[in-house]
């Protein structure tokens, strides 16, 4: 059943289902990327929050007027209106009073989502409510959704990601250096504008499928991940906009397999593994790798300090540093050099003296840049350039061992 | 007809320098609350020269620069660029912020930073090109940093990134180069090619325009002084704006006796080396 679901075999709705909110994964993904290196991910939680009102608003205008209280473009059309009011609420707050943004954010958020809880439990006194299934826009539900319920999430979230993709350089030129932006002649607040345009548009097409509540991880867990990954902001961009789809896809089709499992917790908890994953394994900046790193790093400090005590004949207190000595070879367990080890001690006093021209020659410098007091001299200079600088050791007769 | 011809007569020097000098700022007032950082400030800058903007901690330098750039919005105030609209100009003017100003944990390289300075010419869709990242390379060389061009930019030195801004700004290929505190906290080797890089933009007909903070260096670094602290004090050459006088004027009792006599000796020292 959850490989028929995966392999879109659930029919026609289901796979409808699930490749929008793949489409939407990867909208979020790509959206939340600007968001996040813009610094302003939580604005995102108080959009979202903000839609439950016209949710609950639009539903009430329909059925009044005598329509289908259920119809998406509606309902979709009222939480967009409401979260631009809490979007211009946060902005107008944060630079029209005292409060700091994050005040701002917590106190829409909580109103809004407060007023639109109210709302919903009005509904539910309705005739007309108690088959509303509005509840579903809090968790996200992709069960009974309507062929063209499905269609339209789709189609908004393909034009959504295809704007962020458009729009790349201004939001991270706007995003890096927004006071050189300016400087080029780039409208900086038109940007911010539209880049919250966006995340608005990903977090109403988003809601029937994610919910609400969550869909704020859906904008903010694959770009943390993707960091993880590289140094490039194009790469971040393409990689949380994979992980995002990926999330999206996996979870919508696991919970269009299991009976009852709402999709929008399904989704975080992929994205959450992914992030795990990542946190751990990710080279370079995972948790596993600077743990390994930061233990080889050690052990180079300690053999080297302890090379350069045997060169300057100086006795070795630390165990570590003597045993590490004694493994490779270079030392007796006395703490006396080995003829191997006093080879290499001599090397090591030159290459200090080699790094001390090194660091003090302007046309050394990016290999300068790279001295640690550890790295192999050979493997940041030819030898010719070893050779160059061996003669003027020579000159100044300076030449240790 | 006679009025027009009255008043091109009527016209003032000032006004026909206003029209040729690269950046002139005319009444600018900018004020954070209600203590203005700049107040009705004139400058000329003249054109093909590199000018210092010196004056004590907050008396308005940066802030002059970004309100000229549009980054903050003055309170009051106009600026032409070569006599016509900053807007019109844009293409014309780098601009090197303060290197405080970003966050050098920012997915980046070297590299792409340098790109960043062609994004104007690339526009949003246009693909970056060898010939463009050839640019970007030779930006880089002309400061120093071609061998960092794949690392990521928060593993440089001050310094390091600090040249990095500045290769951005040569990728733009401007005639107007503007520099809020290019010495700031940077290494001697840093200093030394940034203004041999400044130097030869001038000595190639560029205009330079500089917030500087280091009195000891203005007479051997710049042709041209522009004196602030929250008003216009003096504006002109080194040799005669450059002394005692408005030096006291600017920063008031803040400069000791010793410090001034020391600056005093500064460009003796310049011209002897």
């Amino acid at each position: 059943m959850i490989w028929d679901a995966l392999t879109l075999q659930l029919g026609y709705n289901a796979t409808l289902v699930t490749i929008g909110a793949a489409l939407l994964g990867m909208a979020a993904g790509v959206g939340g990327t600007f968001l996040f290196l813009r610094k302003r991910a939580l604005v995102s939680d108080a959009i979202s929050h903000a839609t439950l009102p016209g949710v609950a608003l639009a539903f009430m205008v329909m059925v009044a007027l005598g329509g289908d209280g259920r119809n998406l473009i509606g309902l979709l059309g009222g939480a967009a209106i409401s979260a631009a009011a809490g979007l211009l609420l946060v902005s107008w707050l944060s630079t029209h009073t005292r409060l700091a943004e994050d005040a701002a954010i917590g106190s829409v958020l909580s109103v809004f989502f407060g007023f639109g809880i109210v709302l919903l439990t009005v509904i539910q006194t309705m005739s007309a409510g108690q088959q509303a299934g509005l509840e579903g826009f809090l968790l996200g539900s992709t069960a009974g959704m309507l062929r063209n319920d499905a269609l339209v999430i789709a189609g908004s979230a393909a034009v959504t990601l295809a704007l962020v993709l458009l729009m790349r350089r201004p939001l991270t030129l706007a995003s890096f250096d927004p006071d050189y932006a300016i400087s080029t002649g780039q409208n900086v607040t038109r940007t911010d504008l539209a880049m919250m345009g966006l995340v608005l548009a990903v977090t109403v097409v988003g809601l029937k499928i994610v919910g609400l509540i969550l869909i704020v991880a859906l904008l903010i867990i694959p770009p943390v991940t993707a960091r993880f990954w590289t140094e490039r902001t194009d790469h971040v961009v393409l990689i949380a906009g994979v992980l995002g789809g990926l999330s999206a896809y996996i979870g919508a089709a696991l919970s269009a397999a299991l009976p009852n499992m709402p999709t929008g917790p399904i989704i975080v908890l992929v994205g959450f593994g992914f992030f795990a994953l990542s946190l751990l394994l990710a080279p370079g900046r995972g948790v596993v790798s600077a743990l390994l790193r930061h233990s080889a790093y050690q052990r180079r400090v300690h053999l080297r300090q302890g090379l350069l005590a045997l060169a300057h004949g100086q006795p070795i207190y630390e165990r570590l540093t003597l045993r590490l000595l004694q493994t490779q070879g270079w030392a007796r367990p006395d703490g006396v050099a080995t003829s191997d080890g006093r080879a290499r001690a001599i090397k090591a006093l030159r290459d200090e003296t080699r790094w001390h021209i090194i660091r003090s020659d302007p046309a050394y410098e990016a290999a300068a840049s790279l001295y640690d007091g550890l790295t192999e001299i050979e493997t940041v200079l030819t030898n010719d350039q070893i050779m160059e600088i061996d003669s003027r050791i020579d000159l100044r007769g300076a030449v240790p061992a | 007809m006679t009025v027009e011809l009255a008043a091109v007569a009527g016209q003032s020097t000032s006004d026909i320098n206003r029209a040729q000098s690269p950046l002139a700022i005319r009444g600018m007032t900018v004020s954070y609350g209600q203590k203005p950082a700049v107040f009705s400030v004139d400058m000329t800058v003249e054109p093909g020269k590199m000018t210092a903007i010196i004056g004590p901690n907050g008396a308005g330098k940066s802030t002059l620069l970004k309100a000229a750039l549009g980054i903050l919005k003055p309170l009051a105030g106009t600026t032409t660029v070569y006599g016509k609209s900053v807007s019109e100009q844009r293409h014309r003017i780098a601009y090197v912020p303060q290197r405080a100003s970003v966050d050098w944990d920012f997915p980046t390289r070297v590299i792409d930073v340098v790109l960043m300075g062609l994004y104007p010419q690339l526009g949003l869709l246009g693909r970056v090109r060898p010939m463009h990242r050839a640019k970007a390379n030779d930006c880089l060389i002309r400061v120093g940093m071609q061998d960092f061009a794949t690392r990521q930019i928060g593993q440089l030195s001050g310094g390091q990134q600090q040249r990095v801004f500045l290769a951005r700004a040569l990728a733009q290929d401007a005639d107007l180069y503007l520099l809020d505190e290019p010495f700031a906290g940077v290494d001697a080797a840093t200093e030394k090619a940034i203004i041999g890089v400044l130097k030869s933009l001038r000595d190639a007909g560029k205009t330079v325009v500089a917030v500087h903070h280091d009195l000891s260096t203005v007479a051997e670094y710049f042709d041209n002084v522009f004196l602030i602290n929250t008003r216009r004090v003096a504006e002109g050459p080194v040799a005669s704006t450059f002394v005692t006088q408005t030096l006291q004027d600017a920063y008031g009792g803040r400069l000791a006796g010793a410090q001034m006599e020391a600056l005093r000796l500064a460009p003796l020292d310049a011209s002897t080396s």
